[in-house]
C-alpha cells in the first residue's frame, strides 16, 4: 500500500527552501533551520508572504511527486508548483464528458453528498452518545438533527438534478450547523458558533473550521492531481475560473470526519481557546499566527490515525483517504467501477 | 509500416506479457510507481548503460544503443550489443532477478534483435539474458515461435494504446504481489466491479439504520 507521508509546513516568514542533495533545506537569515529528506515527504505547504523556493528544489519535487504550495499566513491558497502535466489525457477527457452530462454528474454527486451527510450525522450521534448523559437536552437536540439529516439523505437518491441535490444538501448543512454548538462541551461562552459563516468567519469556531477546510482542500487537490484528474472540473460544484471545483466535491465526504472532529477535539480539550483568536475591525474573526501551528500539528496527528477502509477493506491512515477516494473516482470514470463508492465512516 | 511517431517502447511488450492491465496502466493511463524491484532494476540498467563503449579481444561492446523497427512499430535501447569479429551480433539484456516462468524477458531481448536486424540488414540469431541474482548469462535462440510472439505482442500493444482501453483487473497473488502498480491498479477494489453502486447503497442503509 502506498505510504502516507508527511507534509512539511513552513510558517516562518523569510524562509528560503532549497535543494540539498536528496533533501530540502530550510534557510532563514543565513542559517540552516532544518533539513528533511524528500522521500519522507508528500507535500510542502508554505504559509507566509515571504517564503521562497529554488528552481532546483521545485524540479526535484516535481520529479519525486512532492507538491509545493504557497498560502497566505491564514491559509488562503496562492500558488503551487508542478512539473509538466502528467497523467492520462483520456481520463481527463472522460472527466469532462461526464461533467457535461447532468445524469452522470448527479450519480457521482449524489453519492458524495450522501457520504458527506452520513458522516456529519455520525459526528452528531457520537457526541450525543458521549456527552448526552450529562445533558439530555443536548442529546435530544443532536438526535433530532441526526434524524432530520437521515431524512435528507433518503431524498438525495431520488433527486434528478444537481440543483435539487444542492437544495437538499443546503438544508441538511444548516440543520447540522444549527446544532454544532451542542458539540462543544467547553463552556467558554466566548468560543461560540452561530451557523456557518465563511467570508469572513464571524466567530472563533467558524475561523477554526475555515482554516481546517483549507488544509483539507489542499490535500484533496493534491490527491486529484496525482491521480491525473483535473481539480478544476467538478461534478457538484460548477466551473468557475480558478475554483478547484472537483477538489471541493471530493472534500465534502471528509469535512465532518476529518476537519470538524479535529476542531472539536482542539476546542473541547481547550488546546485552542478564545485567546487564540483575534477580531478584526470588520468583525471578521481570525486564528492568531502563533496558534496556527497548534492546528497544523493536530491536523498532522489526525492524519496518522488508522482505520479499515470500508470499500478497500485495508488498514489505511486517514491522511491517505483523499488519495484513495480520488483513485476510486478515477476508476469509476474509466469504467472499472459502476459507481463512485464515496467514503462512509462508521 | 509504422511512422516514427507511432513507435511504442519495447518495454511495453514486456509489460503486456507480464500483465496486459499493467501495460495499459503504464502506457495508456500513464501511471507509474516504483517499488524495490523497479528501483533496483533501474539502478542496474543505469550501470549497464553507464560504461564506455569498448573493444575486448576484437569484440566491440556498445552500451545503451538506441534501436527501432518500423515494421513492428517498436523503439528502445539495448543494454549491451556485442559486435564480434566475423559479423556475429549479440544483444545482451541485464535483469536484476532470475529467469521467470513467463517469456517477457525473452520477448524484450528478441524485439531488440528484430530492430537490429531491420536497421543493420543483418541476421541476429540469438542473444543473452544476464540475471543479477545468478550472475550468469543465459543464451536465448530467436526461433520462429519467439519471433511470432514478439510480433503478436506488438500488434496487441498497438491496439491497446490506440483504443485507450484498460483491461479489467484479475487478482493473482504472485504476480500482483510483485507489481509496483498494485495500489494504482486496485485489483482488490475491483471485486465490486459491477457492484460498487450496490455496495454503496447497502453500506449507506447500514449506517443510517443506526439508532440516534
Amino acid at each position: 500500500m502506498k505510504r502516507h507521508l508527511n507534509t512539511l509546513f513552513v510558517t516562518l516568514d523569510g524562509s528560503y527552501l532549497r535543494k540539498d542533495g536528496a533533501a530540502v533545506e530550510i534557510r532563514h537569515e543565513g542559517e540552516t533551520k532544518m533539513r528533511v529528506p524528500l522521500h519522507n515527504l508528500e507535500g510542502i505547504s508554505c504559509f507566509g508572504w515571504d517564503i521562497g523556493a529554488s528552481a532546483a528544489l521545485m524540479a526535484a519535487c516535481a520529479e519525486a511527486g512532492v507538491s509545493i504550495s504557497f498560502h497566505t499566513p491564514h491559509g488562503k491558497f496562492l500558488a503551487a508548483t508542478r512539473g509538466f502535466t502528467s497523467g492520462n489525457i483520456l481520463l481527463r477527457r472522460e472527466q469532462y464528458r461526464r461533467a457535461d452530462d447532468e445524469a452522470a454528474s448527479v450519480a457521482i454527486a449524489a453519492n458524495m453528498l450522501a457520504a458527506k451527510l452520513a458522516n456529519a450525522r455520525q459526528v452528531l450521534m457520537r457526541a450525543a452518545r458521549d456527552h448526552g448523559g450529562k445533558s439530555p437536552e443536548r442529546a435530544s437536540a443532536l438526535g433530532q438533527a441526526a434524524d432530520a439529516i437521515a431524512v435528507r439523505i433518503g431524498l438525495l437518491g431520488r433527486a434528478g438534478t444537481l440543483d435539487s441535490l444542492r437544495g437538499i444538501e443546503g438544508d441538511a448543512a444548516s440543520t447540522y450547523f444549527s446544532v454544532f454548538r451542542h458539540l462543544l462541551v467547553n463552556h467558554d461562552p466566548l468560543v461560540r458558533i452561530s451557523g456557518r459563516s465563511r467570508r469572513p468567519p464571524l466567530d472563533p469556531v467558524n475561523a477554526l473550521l475555515s482554516f481546517l477546510y483549507v488544509l483539507l482542500m489542499h490535500d484533496c487537490r493534491s490527491a486529484l492531481e496525482s491521480c491525473g484528474l483535473d481539480p478544476q472540473c467538478g461534478f457538484l460544484h460548477r466551473d468557475r475560473p480558478g475554483r478547484p471545483s472537483l477538489a471541493l466535491d471530493l472534500m465534502e465526504e471528509f469535512r465532518a470526519f476529518l476537519a470538524d472532529r479535529v476542531a472539536l477535539t482542539l476546542l473541547n480539550r481547550k488546546q485552542i481557546t478564545f485567546a487564540d483568536f483575534r477580531t478584526a475591525e470588520s468583525g471578521a474573526v481570525l486564528l492568531k499566527d502563533d496558534s496556527r501551528k497548534q492546528v497544523l500539528a493536530a491536523w498532522q496527528e489526525r492524519k496518522q490515525d488508522e482505520i479499515i477502509h470500508p470499500f478497500l477493506d485495508e488498514r489505511v491512515t486517514l491522511g491517505l483517504l483523499p488519495h484513495l477516494q480520488a483513485r476510486l473516482l478515477a476508476r469509476h470514470l474509466r469504467g472499472d467501477l459502476d459507481a463512485y463508492p464515496a467514503f462512509l465512516s462508521k | 509500416m509504422f511512422g516514427e511517431d507511432q513507435l511504442i517502447p519495447i518495454s511495453a511488450l514486456q509489460h503486456w506479457l507480464y500483465c496486459p492491465r499493467q501495460c495499459a496502466l503504464i502506457h495508456v493511463e500513464r501511471a507509474w510507481a516504483e517499488n524495490r524491484f523497479t528501483a533496483e532494476g533501474r539502478v542496474m540498467h543505469a550501470r549497464a548503460h553507464d560504461g564506455p563503449d569498448e573493444s575486448r579481444q576484437g569484440v566491440r561492446i556498445t552500451r545503451g544503443l538506441p534501436v527501432r523497427s518500423l515494421r513492428l512499430g517498436l523503439a528502445g535501447e539495448c543494454d549491451v550489443v556485442e559486435f564480434h569479429p566475423g559479423g556475429r551480433i549479440l544483444p545482451v539484456e541485464y535483469k536484476r532477478g532470475k529467469p521467470k516462468s513467463h517469456r517477457a524477458d525473452e520477448v524484450q531481448l528478441c524485439a531488440q534483435a528484430l530492430c537490429l536486424e531491420e536497421m543493420l540488414s543483418a541476421s541476429v540469431p540469438g542473444g543473452c539474458l544476464y540475471y543479477g541474482e545468478r550472475r550468469r548469462r543465459m543464451e536465448i535462440p530467436f526461433d520462429a515461435d519467439l519471433r511470432d510472439l514478439v510480433a503478436a505482442a506488438a500488434v496487441a500493444v498497438h491496439d491497446c494504446i490506440r483504443d485507450g482501453f484498460t483491461p479489467p483487473a484479475e487478482y493473482e497473488t504472485r504476480r500482483c504481489g510483485a507489481c509496483s502498480l498494485l495500489d494504482l491498479c486496485q485489483p482488490q477494489a475491483l471485486r465490486f466491479r459491477r457492484g460498487a453502486g450496490a455496495w454503496f447503497g447497502q453500506r449507506l442503509r447500514a449506517v443510517l439504520s443506526e439508532e440516534t
